[in-house]
């Protein structure tokens, strides 16, 4: 894709409010039963206030930044780093930018700074994901 | 402290046949809009041949073993103090509705920080489809608060 180049910014995604129903959802669909997430009177035994977001949920948001840009299938590599915790009601935003050009014998890869950010503008998860640009 | 012999060790693998239920529960939950995620009929015009699972649906294979997270048990440790400390991905191949996929997971590595409060225990896995093709591999770091 020729208009991808150094600096090019991903459409932002700006979800909704993470409500407790958003993380029952997410416990039951992703598999991750961890009370801490949907329980509140465990989450409290443990030393938290409250619930709070499971880090692949976010995770799962940057995924959807991702493919919103490019299909999934040119995406090679993607991590994260869960830097600081999701909390009710929070407002999240996955944003990312093109970092790095890489020419690996013939194949076009973008590096791209991905991260989550709450309303205050505090990065919840940041990562990096490798893409591929040479088939499109 | 986490017993560090662990290193290495090698959990049972198991077999997880993807379903298209799941992948569009999957899909709402997350608030997906593209349609190839959850209405098959729409991943077929696109030229995939099911539901594709999305790129963070391996972690979801893997807590769907027989044991929501074994490396729990083997070490000893009390679910309410883990946090993910970090998930990477790397893929090979796409992986959709109706593939059974190969879970192998191992024990990476284990270390601490801050004179023991913090342990680390890094987990790795492979995905392997039907055809024997490594669909993807996953590191996951999870932190224990002592």
């Amino acid at each position: 894709m020729s208009n991808i180049t150094l600096g090019s910014q991903l459409p932002p995604l700006t979800l909704p409010a993470i409500s407790r129903t958003t993380l029952a959802l997410f416990a039951g669909a992703s598999g991750d039963h961890n009370p801490i997430h949907i329980d509140t009177d465990f989450a409290k035994k443990c030393g938290m206030s409250d619930v709070f977001a499971h880090g692949m949920l976010s995770m799962a948001y940057l995924g959807r930044l991702l493919t919103n840009w490019l299909p999934q299938a040119q995406l090679k590599k993607f991590s994260a780093k869960f830097v600081a915790i999701t909390q009710l009601q929070d407002v999240i935003t996955c944003s990312g930018e093109v970092v790095e050009l890489i020419d690996n014998n013939g194949e076009s890869l973008a590096k791209v700074a991905i991260k989550a950010e709450n309303a205050d503008g505090q990065s919840t998860l940041v990562g990096e994901a490798l893409v591929s640009i040479s088939i499109t | 402290m986490l017993d560090k012999t662990k290193v290495g060790h090698q959990f049972n693998p198991f077999v997880i046949d993807i379903e298209k239920g799941r992948l569009k529960f999957f899909a709402k939950a997350i608030g997906e809009t593209n349609p190839i995620y959850f209405d098959e009929q729409a991943a077929l015009e696109q030229g995939h041949r099911s539901i594709l699972a999305p790129p963070t649906f391996p972690f979801t294979i893997e807590l769907d073993g027989p044991e929501l997270l074994p490396v729990l048990t083997l070490l000893d440790m009390d679910i309410g103090r883990v946090l993910h400390g970090s998930q990477e991905f790397e893929y090979f191949d796409n992986i959709y509705a109706g593939d059974q996929i190969t879970v192998a997971v191992s024990i990476k590595t284990i270390f601490d920080k801050k004179g023991g409060a913090l342990e680390f225990v890094v987990l790795e896995s492979s995905f392997t489809n039907q055809a024997k093709t490594l669909v993807a591999k996953a590191c996951n770091t999870l932190v224990y608060r002592n």
